[in-house]
């Protein structure tokens, strides 16, 4: 009964989109308000119903009620409660009614927070989102339908795969999907805005909050996605230029140039048909993520032949809404008047730079992405692009960009004295000297190229600071002063220094886990220690466990540096009881310096085990510097400048008799 | 073997159909594969990260636990003794498994495009940017007030100012 509920209601959900879709677009052609105003209830219609039909078939995982195709295939009577949840979208079927739930939200965000909203802008953007939804929820209903019933029920289901079983599951695709999903507000704005033929400052204003969520969520999603392969898939690696890694990452560096883009068109009036064309190629970037891993088109192109009814489908699908948004781009685009003239040396010029060069960066992950795909469907061949491919070309796109990030922000509008920029950034660039000297001191050598870019991270992370520190005057005015200014610095700007440190951060810890990482393997008895880069690993043992629903091994090692004891870990073998699938659970030791890794393998049938040691320098850094670039992107949505149009008078007065009061 | 698997969410696809290929329990380089050479063992663990292991997911055969990976690891450990030059065991294996087993596809006529890709985009990209520079450098001035219009604004800015001072 639950069940054809929810079936009842995504089908509601569908007829709901049907019209949100069609009314207010033809209420904002001709100007009817009560049209343009059916957006919105339909809107939050759209939603209840997801919602509906989203508890619906969480109640159906929580029962474990097999009669449901899609809860037999990927569930089981004895899984944690944790994992019945998460695994609702531990699948194909109900990962599609996340995404439809995640878009209905965000339809009816839009309605809800767009009351400043011009009534045609809002009419249109709600009816695009719509159109959007139809598609999804088409392709929900007649090729993916989670409600599907089994006339003969099995006694019990099949399990979610044991390496879903794990808290990442939790976080991780949702954060994915609100990310990817966020971007389709931008696009509906895109073309809102090519029909209305009008793109301005306030457009801009409107538009970036939204990119600024989906962008938080997204690095959100990526970055969790990645310590999680970092700690289950036990090489101690987290990042491995996989496609299914790869699809997620393009509209992330699309979705960043869109971020710094929008900033022009706001701030400048300038670059707005780029701005656009950005959107666009934004969330077509995340619908080609979605579906080339839901088609199954990554494994190879003949997998796409396994499912043609889905393949078939999302290939019409991504035609209509790339195809036609590009076509509407291409005949609306020249009609949008060219904003303010600045020179190539300015604020707005380096942010152009900016998004070349993370185009060329998104452009190298597509090529390597999908190349294979195309020279095999031609008759080419089949090829492997893997890590040393990006490390050729992504790598060399990479540094120019980060070397210019914190040249670009200490730039002022329109036109730059850059040898003056330069001159005010000379004690960044000392330091930064001292820095790579001491890293190569430490080191004891190592890696030039791998000095070199420790040296890179180190001087974004000064001049970003040096940009703060300019802006706040500190140590050119009174302590006080400085703090005054700190506190009233916007939460955009709050937001820009700490995404900034909180990539070179990231990026320091990336290129030393890379270049300095030590892995050792050996067969060791119980008391015996395996001695690692200066760490000894005394093997105690290993005991049996009984979990839920898996048996484990559990080794037990105690780490100790010049007989000093660090740590114990307790890394695990698992064999889940359904899937008989082994899996591993590394133990991690984490300092501020790296990580102490520890796998267990397998019985050598003497009394021995294969152990695996990994000493990972810095690895902690890429998880913190991520995590700051999260937080900026909150902080940055909560500058209220985002949220109302304009600081209201009362606000503008404290401020200015502030000012006043500091200066005087 | 279970092939549709329904993973969610990017990676946990990867992550799902990496574990269900390699059936053996086995789990990459095993301690009786290790070379006793230091210095030729590097390098075999260096060829073996960009050799794919040719059964499983985007897998290179040093992480792989699937049972031919270890025969081409050992295999690359044999070729290394044998005196070959990295390339040489790279090319050995191409011979037998195709380009499809180096993660670094080899420049030829098939991956021109490849490799140049990316220098060519961003060329392209560079290139219209240096016309959007061109063509706004001749953008016409804007044409300057004319004195009805520069009276009516500071009639204006006058308003504004006294309406100011007065808050």
């Amino acid at each position: 009964m639950i069940a054809e509920l929810g079936q009842f209601a995504i089908i509601m959900a569908l007829l709901a989109a049907v019209v949100q879709a069609t009314l207010p677009l033809i209420g904002a052609e001709r100007l009817d308000s009560r049209l343009m105003n059916s957006g919105g209830q339909a809107a939050l219609i759209q939603m209840l119903f997801a919602v509906l039909a989203f508890g619906c078939l969480t109640q159906a995982y929580i029962v474990s009620d097999f009669t449901l195709l899609n809860v037999a295939e990927n569930s089981h009577s004895s899984k944690p409660m944790l994992y019945k949840i998460t695994g609702v979208w531990g699948n194909h079927e109900g990962s599609m009614l996340l995404w439809v739930l995640i878009l209905a939200v965000f339809g009816a965000a839009v309605a809800a927070f767009g009351r400043n909203l011009p009534a045609t802008l809002k009419a249109r953007v709600l009816a695009i989102q719509a159109m959007i939804g139809v598609g999804f929820l088409t392709f929900l209903i007649f090729t993916s339908n989670p409600f599907t019933r089994l006339v003969t029920p099995p006694l019990n289901g099949n399990d979610l795969n044991p390496l879903l079983q794990d808290p990442g599951l939790a976080f991780h695709p949702p954060m994915l999907y609100i990310g990817y999903v966020g971007f389709s507000v931008a696009f509906s704005f895109a073309i809102a805005a090519l029909i209305e033929g009008k793109v301005d400052a306030a457009w801009a204003r409107w538009v970036r909050p939204w990119t600024l969520t989906a962008w938080t969520f997204l690095t959100g999603g990526i970055v969790l996605g990645s310590w999680w392969a970092y700690y289950e898939l036990g090489w101690g690696g987290w990042w491995f230029w996989d496609p299914v890694e790869n699809v997620s990452f393009m509209p992330w560096l699309m979705g960043t140039a869109l971020l710094h883009s929008a900033i022009v068109v706001e701030k400048r009036n300038s670059l707005k048909v780029w701005t656009i064309l950005l959107a666009i190629l934004t969330f077509s970037l995340s619908l080609i993520g979605t579906f080339i891993v839901r088609s199954g088109l990554l494994t190879s192109v003949h997998a796409f032949a396994v499912n043609p009814e889905r393949g078939i489908f999302i290939l019409f699908l991504l035609a209509i809404a790339i195809g036609g948004s590009l076509t509407l781009f291409a005949l609306r685009a020249p009609a949008l008047k060219a904003g303010g003239i600045f020179s190539p040396i300015s604020r707005e010029g380096g942010l152009l730079l900016n998004n070349l060069l993370l185009s060329t960066a998104c452009a190298t992950v597509f090529l390597g992405t999908l190349y294979p795909l195309f020279l095999e469907a031609i008759g080419g061949g089949r090829v492997s692009i893997g890590p040393p491919f990006y490390t050729n070309t992504f790598v060399p796109v990479m540094i120019p960009l980060l070397l210019l990030v914190c040249v670009g922000a200490h730039l002022p509008w329109k036109r730059a004295d850059l040898l003056g920029v330069l001159g005010r950034l000379k004690f960044a660039g000392l330091a930064t000297i001292i820095a790579a000297l001491v890293a190569w001191y430490i080191a004891d050598g190592g890696p030039l190229l791998a000095i070199l870019g420790l040296g890179l991270a180190s001087w974004m992370l000064l001049g970003t600071v040096s940009e703060w520190a300019d802006r706040i005057k500190l140590f050119r005015a009174p302590l006080s002063t400085s703090w005054q200014r700190a506190i009233n610095l916007p939460g955009s700007v709050w937001g820009m220094t700490l995404a900034h440190g909180g990539l070179a951060i990231a990026v320091a810890g990336m290129i030393a886990t890379t270049a300095w990482k030590v892995e050792d393997v050996a067969v060791l008895k119980p008391g015996e220690t395996l001695s690692v880069f200066g760490t000894d690993y005394r093997f105690e043992g290993v005991r049996e466990i009984i979990g839920p629903n898996y048996a484990a091994v559990e080794g037990t090692f105690v780490l100790s540096q010049n007989g000093e004891y660090m740590a114990t870990l307790k890394p695990e073998k698992r064999l889940y009881n359904v899937q008989k699938m082994p899996t591993t659970e590394a133990a991690i030791h984490s300092t501020f310096v790296g990580d102490y890794y520890a796998v267990i393998g397998d019985p050598d049938g003497a009394g021995g085990w294969t152990v695996r040691i990994y000493r990972e320098p810095l690895v902690t850094w890429i998880w913190f510097g991520c995590g700051l670039m999260v937080f900026a992107g909150l902080i940055s949505l909560a500058d209220r400048r985002l949220r109302v149009g304009a600081p209201s008078d009362k606000k503008r007065t404290q401020l200015t008799s502030k000012t006043a009061e500091a200066s005087s | 073997m279970r092939v549709t698997i329904h993973a969610t969410g990017l990676g946990l696809l990867f992550l799902a159909l990496m574990f269900l290929i390699g059936s053996s329990l086995a789990f990459a380089v095993e301690p009786d594969e290790v070379l006793d050479d230091p210095v030729l063992e590097a390098r075999a663990r260096e060829i073996s990260r960009e050799v794919r292991c040719p059964v499983c997911q985007n897998e290179p055969i040093d992480s792989s636990n699937a049972e031919l990976a270890r025969e081409l690891r050992l295999v690359v450990r044999e070729r290394l003794v044998a005196g070959d030059s990295d390339q040489q065991v790279k090319n050995y294996l191409a011979d037998r498994y195709g380009d499809f087993v180096l993660f670094r596809p080899p420049v030829k006529a098939t991956t021109y495009l490849l490799w140049a890709g990316p220098g060519l985009i961003f060329l392209f990209g560079g290139v219209g940017i240096f016309f959007f520079y061109r063509g706004s450098r001749r953008q016409k001035a804007p044409v300057p007030l004319s004195s009805d219009e520069q009276k009516k604004l500071n009639q204006l800015l006058t308003d504004k100012n006294s309406k100011g001072d007065s808050a």
